[in-house]
């Protein structure tokens, strides 16, 4: 087989140019100041600067409060990762058998899709009020006296619940499409094959999803650990106070809000390997057991 | 013409002409939103009018935090405004980055017609001033805690106002609750009632003269009399006394203004606001104290934030941002000022003035927190001074939200701030290395 390629190296190399550009001058020389300045203790306005080789590092090992945090994001990305990925596949297939107005019932479904993060969490504000949110009436009717921003459980329910709400019609706008690319033929002799539509589902429509699935797996711990942030901090009203953070709310608030870049630094330098090693797992192990059609 | 001579000409045209009408332009980033903002924007606009030279340009930056974050990041990239809005708890970072600021005593002898620290009531000259008193910052919003009270809610009580936490727990708090009221709610905790509470019991707050000696300070918090009082405020919580509605200041103001808690730990500053807001008789007393731990209670400190001119800037600049220091702190606008407001009056001319006017007699409450500020001073009566503060205010925050929702004991929440917070002071000094 013919291998079609460029003759000269200097196209490829100009044609590669802007991506090149854009990734070094928004990731790398950014991600390379981060690691230098996390071995530093900085004075916030720039004058004095200490070296203090991995103490920010090791301060984080040994804070219980950054367990408290990381022990949180790692509850919250499981939990908005599985409820949104759940409830949209749920949503994906009965969308899928829906014959009459099918495209009114999609187009409501997507439409939470060009809300905003930090809109998002203004609406869940508006929600979950102390005085006048409807789904703290509505809870207080069941009995549960819920306490947006003073009993951090209740906070975190409400930051899970907007998290979800807001991420459900991406995953569902993918699962659909990725159920309506499945072949007729297939489904039919497979429905020569069973009759109960739930193993169906499992055996036949289930892997051949997987891609879609693998692909947005992906994707919603990403959302989660990193995207949520305008939805914590609206939800919080930027008052940590008690309430629950996440990891990336925490580099921001050391960092920007209390002005300890070093600190802050070696957070986020511990958050780009955690994305890395979970890259490398997703790629390596999952990837492996994936099949394309 | 060539395209040259086009260009030569217009540029000598342009610097013959330009001096004319030239006025130098300075930019004021603050942090008062809402109907301060308002007054804010009216003094900017006021002080455009008031002449000829210069033209203030005021930018709202967001909150306290928000604006500090902004001033620091543009300094780092050069872009500083001339004028910075700092608030207290941001004040020791500011003043410990020496060269960042132009110490208003330094810029008003300079460039304006000097500076007398007397000039200025007695608890707000230390609050900004360095170690050898000089005053780096202009005070401009100033504000100390005090108690709102809801008249109409103590009249169906049968109370009057309590003076003290032991009448407030044993006569007051039952009464309410049996009139059907939250008897209380407060703002920003680690201020009405930590900061304060040291300075109002004349109780050190942090080794190092509060801090305010060269050298490192590391902070009193994990103290008896302080958890003594976390302790009864827990125990008001389960008695339906005092209720905690979050870390926002205006989640514990909002039930005051509707009436659901009689009385509540906020600004004097917030008076203003309050005026417009409150459809109740409500007036304002002294931070209450517990007798049990001091008899005499001393005065509270200022709070609020102050105008810190951010260095390098040119001449014309600096005699701008002079100019507009020495406008605000004009005996009219600070009047004007504090009665649109409710923040102090920061100089004794305009102290002066309100008292000559008879404002007092009509607004008594306006005047509460000038006379708390001038109680009896006592040896830790004077504020403190400690870096990574912000950070350190977080912390409080986040305790004592766990102690009120049941989260933590007071035991565990005040060794954990104690540790926290000593870190956090260990390393800011580290920073100045």
């Amino acid at each position: 087989m013919k291998r079609a390629g460029f003759r000269t190296i200097s196209l490829p190399m100009l044609l590669l140019l802007p991506q090149l550009v854009i990734i070094g001058i928004f990731f790398y020389w950014p991600a390379g100041w981060a690691i230098q300045s996390s071995f530093y203790l900085q004075d916030p306005f720039g004058f004095g600067s200490t070296y203090v080789g991995a103490e920010n590092y090791t301060r984080l090992a040994g804070s219980s409060e950054y367990r408290k945090v990381a022990w949180f994001t790692l509850i919250y990305t499981a939990l908005v990762t599985f409820l949104s990925l759940g409830i949209a596949l749920l949503l994906a297939v009965k969308a899928d058998k829906v014959i009459r107005g099918a495209k009114t019932y999609r187009t409501l479904l997507m439409w939470v899709y060009a809300v905003a993060p930090p809109v998002a969490g203004f609406l869940g504000l508006m929600f979950f009020d102390q005085n006048v949110g409807p789904i703290t009436e509505f809870l207080a009717g069941l009995g549960w006296d819920f306490k947006l921003g003073v009993n951090s459980f209740d906070t975190a329910t409400a930051m899970v619940m907007v998290a979800v709400w807001k991420q459900i019609p991406v995953n569902f706008i993918f699962f659909l499409s990725g159920l309506q690319s499945i072949p007729r033929s297939v489904r039919e002799a497979a429905m020569i094959d069973n009759k109960s539509g739930t193993q169906r589902f499992w055996d036949i429509t289930f892997p051949l999803l997987a891609p879609t699935a693998f692909f947005l797996l992906i994707i919603n711990i990403t959302y989660a650990l990193f995207d949520t942030f305008g939805v914590v901090d609206t939800l919080i009203k930027g008052e940590p106070g008690n309430n629950p953070i996440t990891l990336v709310y925490m580099v921001f608030r050391d960092g920007f809000r209390g002005g300890d870049l070093g600190g802050s630094s070696a957070q986020s330098v511990v958050l780009m390997v955690l994305v890395l090693i979970l890259t490398i797992f997703q790629f390596r192990l999952l990837e492996r057991r994936i099949h394309y059609t | 013409m060539t395209l040259k001579s086009i260009l030569t000409t217009s540029a000598i045209l342009g610097a013959l002409t330009s001096p004319a009408w030239a006025q130098t332009e300075i930019t004021f980033w603050h942090a008062m939103g809402g109907s301060l903002g308002e007054t804010v924007n009216q003094m900017a606009t006021d002080f455009n009018a008031s002449q000829s030279d210069y033209v203030i340009t005021p930018v709202f930056k967001g909150t306290y935090e928000e604006t500090l974050t902004a001033g620091i990041a543009a300094f780092r990239a050069g872009e500083q405004p001339n004028i910075m809005q700092v608030f207290d708890a941001g004040a020791a970072t500011v003043i410990a980055a020496q060269g960042a600021v132009v110490p208003v005593e330094e810029l008003l002898t300079e460039y304006g017609s000097g500076f007398n620290s007397e000039d200025y009531i007695s608890g707000v000259r230390n609050f900004y001033a360095d170690t050898e008193g000089m005053m780096i910052g202009m005070p401009f919003n100033s504000s100390t805690p005090v108690m709102y009270y809801n008249q109409d809610a103590l009249d169906a009580a049968g109370v009057p106002v309590p003076s003290t936490w032991e009448e407030f727990q044993e006569v007051t708090a039952p009464a309410l609750k049996d009139a059907g009221f939250t008897a209380l709610s407060a703002s920003l905790l680690p201020w009405t009632m930590t900061e304060n509470f040291y300075s109002r019991h004349n109780i050190q707050f942090a080794t190092n003269e509060n801090g305010y000696g060269d050298g490192t300070t590391e902070i009193l918090i994990d103290q008896p009399e302080i958890r003594a009082h976390f302790t009864a405020m827990q125990g008001w919580v389960e008695d339906g006394y005092y209720e905690y509605f979050g870390a926002g200041w205006g989640d514990n103001q909002n039930p005051f203004e509707e009436g659901d808690v009689a009385m509540w730990l906020g600004s004097s500053g917030s008076f203003g606001g309050l005026l417009q807001t409150a459809d109740f008789n409500f007036s304002s007393t002294f931070l209450p104290y517990w007798e049990g731990i001091n008899a005499e209670p001393t005065q509270t400190f200022i709070g609020g934030a102050a105008l810190f001119a951010m260095s390098g800037k040119s001449d014309e600049e600096n005699a701008a941002t002079a100019a507009f220091f020495e406008y605000l702190t004009s005996a009219d606008v600070q009047y004007g000022w504090h009665r649109d407001t409710g923040y102090v009056p920061v100089t004794e001319a305009a102290y002066q003035l309100a008292l000559d006017d008879g404002y007092y007699e009509e607004k008594p409450t306006a005047q509460v927190g000038v006379q708390q500020l001038q109680l009896p001073a006592g040896e830790w009566t004077r504020g403190y001074r400690m870096g990574f503060y912000v950070q350190v205010r977080d912390v409080m925050q986040r305790e004592y939200g766990r102690i009120l929702a049941g989260e933590t004991t007071v035991e565990e929440a005040f060794q954990a701030i104690q540790a926290e917070a000593d870190d956090l002071l260990d390393r800011f000094a580290r920073t100045q290395g």
